[in-house]
């Protein structure tokens, strides 16, 4: 049974078409992720599973239930909001109790009680119950919006972008907590984020989205390995993938302003005939291009590199070869310096190739 | 040149003490990121060298020249906010070239610099667009215009792309840093996410609650932390600990104790002699290793601890797989194709030559 379906969904504001046309399913306690740029509709969508927009198009059903014309209260998910929206002057219980207290649910004080125990335990705030939630820290506000949200057990856990006000470090921290959260929980979590880390650190599945329009689902292993147009090569992966203008000629690609020739593997070279003399891009990520000092394949080149970003466990090499520039990782141990000379090949059998005009992958 | 020197600069802001005792040196051309989680005394640090603050004790001196108490606008440092603060009513052209009219310049020069710097920063195309009509990575980049063409000694950047989507903080940052190789002046740039800062800089200065923790390049702060706080904070995900104690074995062999699972790991002679040399053998001390030098198996290996895979997450061209040891969890990294299950007992080991050793007391670096 599908927790989620969102059928030929659209919605426009004005001249604007917010989110047009999607369809999706998302099974019954999945960890899925709704990742694109600020502006592609996420936040939209997510707030027509919640009732808190009314769409122009289409269904969205909760259960097998069309819910279109149920109100936000009573369609059994819970919001945790970017900004926590917690009530400042009440302390940590007194939140967490209070979608508890609401006359739709009749649960005695005892119950309460230990709802809200049950949840701090999770959520690690034991020792906050006490405290008013203005004196608490981003990271701790955080856990308690969260938590309010799981008192209510939820069909539907939705969540926009909870991590953005926090800092780097304890964002990396909770994204490993919400996905501990998750399997220990067992709800359906509807995420959505412009980071795609976090849609791979914990996404079960992921629905690349831009312009209102959806570009691809997969698995984060689907997503990365295999994208299915540029946008979604582009968007998913860090540093970004390499992308080049390239034809193929007999059996080799040429990329660039005839500044690379790679030969392409034998067991492509069938498939990609009909391709001939088309514009295509070529797309590599930066750990499928080796880096050594010496020239040590056939295909390697040589060019220079521009500058260097040292990331402690791995460096990010900007190498440049007449009219191209590469991003490769490599380990710290090559010791590359900005101006050295390098040699460079590309992983064919990693690449990538899409058609130019239509964006797509071949 | 344009040389900064911070000598113990101590801020205070009531009973906080937002910047303690810093002494910092920062060279012609460098570009130095102050990085700590918020409330550490970074921003308080930038404010000081361009004059927006004034410290309550210390000297600060460009160029050898003390500045301390000298006005922002007469320092001849350039400042881009978080939040851009273009003027709404002026357009590209007019928001970086206001500076400049500013100081007198004549229309034809103010012309060459503007054309310059939106030459630089990719911005001809919008000179004539006020800023309601701008993207965020536009704004930014005006912003940074406005900078650029006042030619300053120093650039002064506070978390200047925080606001902006992951993928385009990606991409400034590589602009910045390109920006840096092309223009060359002395820049410091203050963020809360390391990343950012061992990408962009050249030197890192790790601060918390005011106090400096650390300087150096990145590589030198990722490999040779000084302290506890440095070594988890730097490095995505940060280092693993473990707490331990030093025991004698059968052969006199100095070993590790690590009393969360009773079991001892066996450490290099190197190891053993420097704790014995730094007179340590009696402390509680903690064993730091980065989750790509914990060795993994799935089968029972000697020498490797048995542990219980927590949670684990898949980055594309690596995995991180969280396993717990006790009641510590452990990360590990590895290639993408390692996928345990949740709930499976895996084997894990460190690799001798590159753990770390800290003093649980004070949090220093040993080894």
């Amino acid at each position: 049974m599908a927790s989620v379906r969102l059928a030929s969904l659209t919605k426009t504001f004005g001249e604007v078409t917010a989110v047009d046309n999607i369809d999706l399913e998302i099974d019954d306690r999945e960890f899925f992720v709704l990742l694109g740029p600020t502006g592609a509709g996420k936040t939209t969508t997510l707030r027509l599973i919640a009732g808190l927009e009314k769409p122009d198009q289409g269904e969205v059903y909760l259960g097998n239930v069309s819910v279109n014309d149920l109100s936000p209260a009573l369609r059994d998910v819970a919001f945790v909001f970017q900004y926590y929206t917690l009530y400042p002057h009440y302390t940590v219980r007194q939140n967490l109790e209070f979608p508890l207290r609401s006359k739709l649910r009749r649960l005695s004080e005892s119950e309460i009680d230990a709802k809200v125990s049950e949840v701090a335990g999770v959520l690690h705030i034991n020792s906050l119950l006490g405290r008013e939630t203005v004196n608490l820290s981003g990271g701790e506000m955080q856990r308690v919006a969260i938590g309010r949200a799981i008192v209510r057990t939820p069909k539907v856990f939705l969540m926009d972008e909870p991590l953005s006000n926090l800092d780097a470090k304890l964002r990396e921290e909770m994204r490993t907590e919400l996905a501990r959260l998750h399997l220990d929980l067992g709800f359906t979590f509807f995420y959505v984020t412009h980071d795609q880390i976090e849609a791979m650190t914990m996404g079960d599945r992921i629905a690349v989205l831009n312009e209102g329009r959806i570009l691809q689902i997969g698995t984060p292993d689907e997503i990365y390995n295999s994208p299915e147009n540029v946008f979604v090569a582009k968007f998913v992966g860090s540093p970004t993938i390499n992308l080049f203008e390239a034809s193929i000629e007999t059996s080799t690609l040429v990329v660039g302003k005839k500044t690379l020739v790679c030969t392409i593997p034998g067991t492509q070279r069938s498939s990609l005939e009909k391709y001939t003399k088309r514009e295509l891009i070529l797309a590599i990520r930066p750990e499928d291009i080796e880096v050594s000092k010496e020239k040590k394949e056939a295909d390697s080149f040589k060019c220079t590199v521009y500058f260097t970003q040292s990331m402690g466990v791995e460096d990010i090499l900007n190498l440049r070869i007449n009219d191209l520039v590469l991003r490769a990782l490599v380990p710290p141990k090559l010791l590359a310096r900005v101006g050295d000379t390098v040699y460079a090949s590309i992983n064919m059998k990693r690449s990538h190739l899409f058609d130019s005009e239509t964006n797509m992958r071949l | 040149m344009a040389e900064i020197a911070l000598r113990n600069i101590v801020k205070r802001f009531g009973s906080l003490v937002a910047v303690n005792n810093l002494n910092l040196h920062i060279r012609d051309k460098e570009f130095v990121v102050l990085v700590g989680p918020s409330g550490c005394g970074k921003t308080t640090t930038l404010r000081c060298i361009s004059g927006l603050e004034t410290p309550d004790e210390g000297k600060i001196l460009i160029d050898e020249e003390d500045v301390t108490n000298k006005r922002a606008s007469q320092r001849d440092v350039a400042f881009v906010f978080q939040l851009y603060a273009l003027y709404p009513h002026l357009t590209v052209y007019g928001n970086i070239a206001f500076p400049l009219m500013a100081q007198g310049l004549s229309k034809k020069r103010t012309r060459q610099e503007v054309d310059r710097a939106a030459q630089i920063l990719r911005i001809k195309h919008i000179l004539n667009k006020k800023p309601r009509e701008l993207s965020g990575g536009d704004m930014q980049r005006v912003a940074l215009g406005r900078a650029i063409v006042r030619r300053p000694k120093v650039f002064l950047l506070d978390e200047p792309i925080g606001t902006l989507d992951a993928k385009f903080r990606e991409e400034m940052r590589t602009e910045l840093k390109k920006l840096h190789v092309d223009i060359g002046a002395t820049t410091v740039y203050v963020t809360h996410d390391q990343v950012e800062a061992m990408s962009m800089g050249d030197r890192v200065v790790i601060m918390n609650l005011g106090v400096l923790q650390q300087v150096g390049t990145p590589h030198e702060v990722y490999h040779k932390p000084k302290n506890l706080f440095v070594a988890n904070f730097i490095g995505s995900p940060g280092m693993n600990f473990i707490r331990c104690k030093p025991s004698r074995g059968p052969g006199g062999k100095l070993a590790l104790g690590l009393p969360v699972i009773n079991t001892t790991i066996a450490i290099p002679d190197e190891i053993q002699r420097t704790i014995i040399d730094k007179k340590k053998e009696e402390k509680n001390l903690v064993l730091g290793v980065r989750p790509e030098n914990v060795m993994f198996s799935r089968k029972k290996k000697s020498n490797h601890l048995e542990t219980r895979v927590y949670v684990v997450a898949t980055m594309g061209s690596y995995n991180i797989t969280d396993v717990r040891l006790g009641d510590e969890t452990i990360k590990v990294r590895t290639a993408p194709s390692i996928l345990p299950e949740v709930g499976e007992t895996v084997y894990i080991s460190f690799d001798p030559k590159r753990i770390s050793i800290f003093d649980e007391e004070t949090g220093d670096s040993i080894v």
